[in-house]
């Protein structure tokens, strides 16, 4: 288990970097995301048209891992309808699971053709406490759509 | 000094290799590993002496109860309390706080009355006055501290008036390390006839503790964090006080009668021991009070301090690397919390763990304290009797190599 498998160079430049990292003023789809035993946090601004994800904002504070995690997760996301990033949201969330056992199929030949940046957190399945790091941007995303889908 | 050989060897956990790394355990102030002599203890009592106590007339059941209360007697002793009936057994440090804010705040506060505790408290001290303040309308109030990590006990004077009916403040606090003067602080209170209860989780394993000349009225700790066992934590209170108080649990053993609409209390200490103690935990616990008795706590507090004083030298020389709390070893136990700078806590605690070192990150159950501070995490590293120089230097070394992997390496 080497830590240079969680802390590749990519997530290091994200958690300096991040991106999406700014309040929407005007969006339409929000949550709040913590993890209470760590005190990582995070929120989720979406401006979600016609179905579709066209802005997003990733705040909060953390470790590498979990900010990391919500600017790639930006990334990703912008520009899809909510019916991908819910594909999206499966697959990285089975790409995290201990046993592999919903791995998205992820092709070692070809690394990021599946999940792009994304497919840089996969070292973090190997350290177990870090999972909920890496999947709590994802948990408040979801949190996010659901909030909208109920309230339109 | 203290041989920290020969008490390594009685602790079988710390042979553990950690991700191919020996193991150096700097997180006792969660809770410490335990000896071989506790776990034989305990052992004993389930191999060859159990049954329930205080409730059958047979002789396993009296074995048991003769070993659980020559356990509360050990604790007594341990603390030089004026009779074992002061000693209440609890499961947790977090259930005698409890136990003294529902048994005494809940029957003693009113609307217009204040609780004074202090920013650095454990969760512990602070949640449970939280829920007695919405229901008495008692006010709670906070001492600061000084930009030196230390309680500003002088700074909070006039915040001891008539008002104040209980002051409840940490012997060590978890995050500081901070002692602050609990003598001072207990002169105050009973200037303005407050109770004053002392949340001794950290104290209590780490310095000597004699109530007699402590100050407080009640004082608080748990088992696990003193070689003992999970599960077990006491209450001492002054017994004057503790038969005035009320019972926040109701059930089985503490009771003298019961009837259909109403009951009777059974005597000190048993009036706060509702339904099957953790008895086995208690003879754990006694059995770790022997233990750290045989080593004397003067030469613990002084093997810490040492330790202590030691680890705040290297840690200074690491770049980035900021201490929250005292600098120097004088009123100070062995709790070092810092902040690396463009490293999260919880990454330097992921790291440190690859090369054998465990230690804490996080808020450590004080987010008034972290945020005061500036902060929502931070990384801890604490120290115990079976810990040695050699382990700081692996925490040094553990912290250069998470400066590497994050790139910051000093050009």
């Amino acid at each position: 288990m080497a830590l240079e498998d969680l802390y590749r160079e990519v997530i290091l430049d994200h958690y300096r970097n991040p991106r999406n990292r700014q309040g929407l003023g005007q969006a339409n789809a929000v949550a709040d995301g913590s993890n209470p035993l760590c005190g990582d946090e995070v929120r989720v601004e979406l401006l979600i048209e016609g179905g579709e994800v066209t802005a997003i904002g990733v705040t909060g504070h953390g470790c590498s891992i979990s900010q990391a995690s919500g600017s790639m997760m930006g990334d990703a996301v912008k520009g899809r309808n909510i019916e991908t990033i819910r594909i999206l949201t499966g697959r990285f969330k089975g790409m995290m699971s201990i046993d592999g056992a919903d791995d998205p199929g992820l092709d070692p030949n070809r690394p990021g053709a599946v999940l792009g940046d994304l497919e840089a957190l996969q070292g973090v399945r190997k350290f177990p406490v870090r999972i909920k790091c890496a999947n709590l941007p994802w948990t408040t995303l979801e949190e996010a759509i659901k909030n909208f889908v109920a309230s339109h | 000094m203290i041989d920290t050989d020969a008490i390594r060897s009685d602790f079988p956990i710390l042979e553990r290799r950690i991700n191919g790394r020996r193991l150096a355990f700097l997180d006792s102030a969660a809770s410490s590993q335990k000896p071989v002599q506790v776990l034989d203890a305990m052992a004993d009592i389930y191999r060859n002496s159990y049954a329930n106590v205080h409730r059958g007339a047979y002789t396993l059941s009296h074995e048991a109860t003769e070993a659980y209360e020559a356990a509360r007697h050990k604790v007594a002793v341990f603390l030089n309390a004026s009779s074992d009936e002061e000693i209440i057994f609890t499961r947790s440090a977090t259930a005698a706080m409890n136990l003294f804010a529902y048994g005494w705040g809940l029957n003693n506060l009113e609307s217009g009355d204040r609780i004074l505790t202090s920013v650095m408290e454990h969760h512990a001290n602070i949640v449970p006055w939280h829920i007695i303040a919405r229901h008495t309308g008692a006010e709670l109030r906070y001492m600061e501290l000084t930009d030196g990590f230390r309680l500003d006990v002088e700074g909070a004077r006039d915040r001891f008036d008539d008002r104040v009916k209980v002051v409840a403040v940490s012997g060590m606090s978890n995050v500081l390390g901070t002692m602050p003067p609990v003598d001072e602080i207990a002169r105050l209170a009973r200037e303005v006839g407050a109770v004053v209860l002392v949340d001794g989780a950290q104290l209590v394993p780490h310095a000597p503790v004699d109530v007699q000349t402590l100050g407080a009225d009640f004082l608080g700790f748990s088992g696990h964090k003193m070689l003992g066992p999970t599960g077990i934590g006491v209450l001492w209170g002054r017994r004057a006080l503790l038969e005035s108080m009320e019972p926040a649990e109701g059930g089985g053993e503490m009771i003298r009668d019961v009837r259909l609409h109403e009951s009777d209390w059974a005597a000190v200490p048993h009036k706060f021991e509702a339904g099957t103690p953790p008895f086995v935990e208690a003879i754990g616990l006694g059995a770790a009070v022997d233990y750290l008795s045989a080593i004397g706590m003067d030469n613990v507090l002084q093997h810490d301090r040492e330790l202590t004083g030691y680890a705040l030298e290297r840690l200074a020389g690491v770049p980035g690397l900021s201490v929250q709390g005292p600098a120097d070893t004088v009123d100070r136990g062995g709790a070092i919390s810092f902040d690396l700078a463009g490293i999260h806590a919880h990454d330097v605690a992921t790291i440190l763990d690859q090369e054998g070192v465990a230690v804490r990150a996080g808020h450590h159950c004080a987010k008034p304290l972290l945020r005061s501070l500036g902060l929502t995490a931070s990384t801890r590293a604490s120290f115990y009797v079976y810990n040695v120089p050699a382990e700081v230097d692996a925490l040094v070394d553990a912290l250069d190599v998470a400066r590497r992997i994050f790139g910051l390496d000093s050009p």
